[in-house]
């Protein structure tokens, strides 16, 4: 008996593991508009899972529902065995609007979570030095959001998330408003970061190439009901090299799941 | 967003004018206030104008140091600041908590709206007589009808700041692990904060409006009783004196409010 119970324990991440994220045939409607329609999904302890689909397609009613934000018409939401009922902080969020607290600093900002729980000024002060560190704005820590570029406050809202140490860090579109280059950076910044914290990340993104280069899965989803299409494992070696054949492929299999399901969206639109 | 003024080219509004530079802007205000007083003392001293009517601004500055060196302007100012600053408190204590609760609570809100919606079109000036009736002619009916004037801006801007609470961001506390105490005090208020503050820019203005007013019918001192007194006894002087310090007191009031503001609102002015 004993020799059965090691041999079924699992090593490393496995597919089979009581999954961190627990979907079961999640429903979501505002009156007869169904954003999501009988979504079924596990995520794993530190995965990177990426929501990829065109507008309409419910990947963003789907993280919302996973943080809390919006309640489920039918089935359920499960975090760690828990059913959700409600935002928390076991699940940090960061927005493509970054929604950081302007009358508050940068190093405020990143402390607020921390500070909720009643960490000490010392705790508090080493957590956001860390993380701002971490995001490479330390020197900016006293300035006020508004001084900021797009990109620097995106850096803020990701160390403020972080900052909180939660189990899982919900993205909702956050480079989306970005320019092009900085999008790049800020997306290796981002998997240097989670390569070093291991955090499950769920990230909303309505770009192919994003995904791509970001994810370990990715959850294609479709609209009309918003569904999810396809889930792909994205087994490309880390770093991922934007311009090597195994991305492209990888791309173009995408876009076809894309193209295919539903003619009527270009799949032009979906940017690299 | 860079501080660098000195080095760039000059700023410009947006069709591409230069802007004044500082030195540029009190040069203007100095010729501006020169030519109006000169203008005014030729259509004065030229005989153009009743002298009785319109004194010259020698005379005004006449009756000026003739009120300072008998105290009177000084009881004067001393009587109407007293009053404006407890009208304004009073309008403050009742107009903040309560665009606070109706802001936060949907019943208080649907009470209270409807009332309010119906009083506000009436100006303070019209509740007045009602006022010396209920409150008698001393101070208490001048306070009430200041605070009456000043309570509405209060609280219309209060309950424009509640309005403008950004969803994502209380979104944003919840998931940091905010209740609904810390989201009220850490989002709801800040946001709300910047209107309340305008808004008691706008009551203190209008504090002063009323206050005049108050003190032109029912008084025996502030600088509203000194230009109705004045006319009694045809010293134009006087009125003219009491006008310019009514002008002064209102300007550095409002300076004083602004850079109130500005330093609550540091974040957002930088």
């Amino acid at each position: 008996m004993a020799n059965a119970i090691s041999v079924s324990a699992p090593a490393g991440r496995l597919r089979d593991a009581a999954p961190t994220v627990a979907i079961s045939a999640l429903s979501v409607a505002y009156g007869s508009y169904r954003a999501l329609e009988s979504v079924s999904l596990d995520i794993q302890d530190g995965e990177f899972v990426c929501l990829l689909g065109p507008s309409g397609c419910g990947k963003t009613t789907l993280l919302n529902t996973i943080a809390g934000f919006v309640r489920a018409s039918a089935g359920q939401v499960r975090v760690d065995g828990k059913a959700v009922d409600g935002p928390g902080a076991d699940r940090g969020m960061v927005f493509q609007e970054y929604a950081l607290f302007p009358w508050f600093t940068i190093e405020q900002n990143v402390q607020y979570g921390p500070k909720l729980r009643g960490l000490t000024k010392p705790e508090l002060k080493e957590i956001s030095d860390h993380y701002l560190k971490l995001v490479q704005l330390e020197d900016n820590k006293h300035r006020y959001t508004n001084q900021l570029s797009g990109g620097q406050r995106q850096r803020v809202a990701i160390a403020r998330a972080l900052a909180n140490k939660p189990k899982i860090l919900l993205m909702d579109e956050p480079f989306g408003a970005l320019d092009a280059m900085t999008r790049e950076s800020l997306q290796e910044e981002l998997l240097r970061i989670w390569e070093a914290e291991r955090r499950t990340c769920i990230f909303v993104t309505h770009s192919i190439g994003e995904a791509v280069f970001l994810a370990d899965t990715i959850v294609v989803m479709q609209a009309h009901p918003g569904r999810i299409e396809v889930v792909l494992d994205n087994v490309l070696p880390r770093p991922r090299d934007r311009t090597s054949d195994a991305y492209f492929n990888m791309y173009r299999e995408i876009d076809g799941y894309l193209r295919a399901a539903h003619h009527s969206t270009p799949a032009a639109e979906q940017q690299p | 967003m860079k501080a660098d003024a000195g080095a760039g080219p000059r700023p410009t509004d947006a069709l591409g004018t230069p802007l004044l530079t500082r030195r540029q802007k009190s040069v203007f205000a100095v010729a501006s206030l020169l030519l109006s007083l000169t203008l005014w003392w030729l259509a004065s001293a030229s005989g153009w104008v009743d002298k009785v009517l319109l004194p010259s601004p020698l005379e005004v500055f006449g009756a000026l140091v003739a009120s300072v060196s008998d105290g009177s302007l000084f009881k004067h100012v001393l009587a109407s600041l007293t009053r404006v600053l407890e009208g304004f408190a009073l309008a403050l204590i009742v107009a903040i908590p309560l665009g606070v609760a109706m802001g936060v609570s949907r019943i208080i809100y649907g009470f209270a709206d409807p009332l309010l919606e119906l009083l506000r079109p009436i100006p303070p000036i019209a509740v007045i007589p009602l006022a010396i009736l209920w409150f008698g002619i001393d101070e208490l009916s001048k306070v009430f009808i200041i605070a009456y004037g000043a309570f509405f801006p209060i609280l219309v801007n209060t309950l424009a700041g509640f309005r403008e609470v950004d969803r994502v961001q209380v979104r944003a506390a919840q998931a940091l692990g905010a209740n609904r105490f810390h989201i009220f005090r850490d989002v709801v208020l800040r946001s709300a904060f910047p209107f309340i503050v305008v808004g008691a820019r706008l009551g203190m203005s209008m504090a002063f409006i009323v206050l005049v007013a108050a003190e032109l019918i029912a008084s025996s001192a502030g600088l509203g009783f000194l230009i109705s007194d004045a006319r009694y006894n045809f010293r134009t002087d006087q009125m003219f004196l009491g006008m310019a310090c009514i002008g002064a007191l209102g300007f550095a009031l409002n300076v004083l409010l602004i850079r109130i503001e500005r330093s609550l609102l540091k974040w957002k002015t930088l």
